[in-house]
């Protein structure tokens, strides 16, 4: 193990930045994308409800079968990576980020809109500060979810740490699979244990 | 002239068969500290939330300061009629400070301004500014939370207040002082008062005039002198009896 990474590397921290970046750029378009949905979710009980189970279906869709039905559609490679993962978040998120802000107490919303806040005020002044371990938990899962999935990504050619565990699988080579698998495992698990740290100071 | 008027309003409740504010009219003067009489249920807390359109009614008209409040935009009404609720509400995130000024600062009010208004509030309810501007809700007992409230609710300097059951969750001792604290501060100040209130010691204690409520319909509103000494129907008569039994308690003749 060791020794393959000094004669590799750049092979291995390679995989692992690419790792990051997919993680990265799916986390900031997941976020951008919730945060319009919990808008549209928080005006209305229905438009709400209609769009958790929509996520929730495509949730338990497979991720495998997922990548593979939009091959057609935006091809292998990154792009399409990164929407299956995007799409994944927006369950995570949207039920964290809804349930979040409705759970913030009734008495709090009524006195605020009583002594005159409109309802963005409400929002952005009483909801989303109140609500934000919530919010910041359900972050945490996402990002998480995010690395774990995003190994499976490399079977279309995103990239990432996923790269090395199906190399390593297809060529029996050991080193590969190890430092595939124990890298992602790392990186989730320490980004979950630095986000929750975050979390409990929140 | 009147402050506040109520001409026939109604007000139902999705999926509910009876009214819970039905037909309801009556006139207030400015300065008047009204008490809202009645059982739960009975719709006094639909009447006051019906006044700063928290909700709106489905008949009849509100008209406050002789504008019909359909007319004006909630959130300007609600910042002109000052509110607070049994719950208090105070925001547990914001200290003591933010919390009375979170409207002024939304309107962007200058910080030394907020300062000065959060300060004379406080030594209007009765707390220590110093000691009190900068603590969290949560470090509050029951009685200083609602004092907040109320100075959270007279920030803008409103003409008049709605106070829904204010001291209803406060043990009897506090619930006195904030009583008697309120009459003062409403002294000094001459704001109209509209106020809740299910207690109806408390009702004739606090109320110059007295709206007793009963299933959405306004029993009779009148003096408290006046409601004791002719009780518009059964209903008012057996409230007042209940008082007396109660009494009597006191005076050891049960």
């Amino acid at each position: 193990m060791i020794e393959y990474i000094r004669k590799h590397p750049e092979k291995v921290l390679g995989a692992l930045t690419e790792h990051i970046e997919l993680v990265l750029i799916t986390l900031v378009i997941s976020l951008a994308i919730a945060c319009l949905l919990t808008l549209l979710a928080m005006r209305s009980e229905r438009v709400s409800d209609a769009l958790n189970n929509l996520f929730s279906v495509l949730y338990s869709v497979p991720s495998l079968a997922l990548f593979a039905l939009l091959i057609p559609v935006t091809g292998l490679g990154r792009t399409t990576a990164v929407i299956v993962l995007t799409l994944y978040n927006q369950y995570i998120l949207l039920r964290s980020f809804t349930a979040g802000l409705r759970d913030v107490d009734p008495a709090v919303c009524e006195a605020a809109k009583g002594i005159g806040m409109t309802d963005m005020q409400i929002l952005t002044k009483i909801r989303v500060p109140l609500a934000r371990r919530a919010i910041f938990a359900g972050i945490r899962l996402a990002v998480v979810s995010t690395i774990g999935i995003g190994t499976i990504a490399a079977s279309i050619n995103a990239g990432g740490l996923g790269t090395l565990l199906f190399e390593g699988l297809r060529t029996i080579n050991t080193p590969k699979i190890l430092w595939g698998s124990v890298l992602s495992a790392l990186l989730a698990v320490s980004i979950n244990k630095l986000l929750k740290m975050v979390e409990n100071r929140l | 002239m009147s402050v506040i008027q109520y001409e026939n309003v109604c007000k139902k409740f999705a999926g509910s068969s009876k009214y819970a504010v039905d037909h309801v009219s009556a006139e207030i003067e400015s300065g008047e500290f009204i008490t809202i009489l009645g059982s739960s249920g009975c719709g006094k807390t639909t009447l006051l939330k019906l006044t700063n359109r928290l909700y709106d009614p489905d008949d009849g008209k509100i008209i406050v300061e002789g504008v019909d409040i359909k007319t004006v935009d909630p959130v300007e009404l609600r910042r002109r009629l000052g509110y607070v609720i049994q719950q208090v509400g105070l925001f547990p995130h914001m200290t003591i400070k933010e919390n009375i000024t979170v409207i002024p600062s939304l309107m962007k009010w200058d910080k030394r301004r907020m300062d000065e208004r959060a300060d004379e509030l406080l030594k209007l309810v009765g707390l220590e500014p110093a000691e009190f501007r900068d603590r969290y809700p949560h470090q509050l007992s029951g009685g200083q939370q609602q004092r907040i409230g109320l100075a959270r609710a007279l920030v803008l300097d409103p003409d008049i207040m709605l106070l829904d059951e204010p001291f209803g969750a406060i043990d009897a001792i506090t619930r006195l002082n904030l009583q008697n604290e309120l009459l003062r501060i409403q002294g000094s100040l001459g704001k109209t008062i509209l106020f809740v209130t299910h207690d109806i010691n408390e009702a004739f204690k606090m109320g110059n005039r007295v709206m007793v409520m009963n299933e959405g319909r306004l029993l009779q509103f009148d003096t408290p002198r006046e409601i004791v000494q002719n009780p518009a129907d059964a209903f008012v008569k057996s409230l007042i009896d209940s008082a007396r039994t109660q009494e009597k308690f006191w005076e050891g003749a049960l």
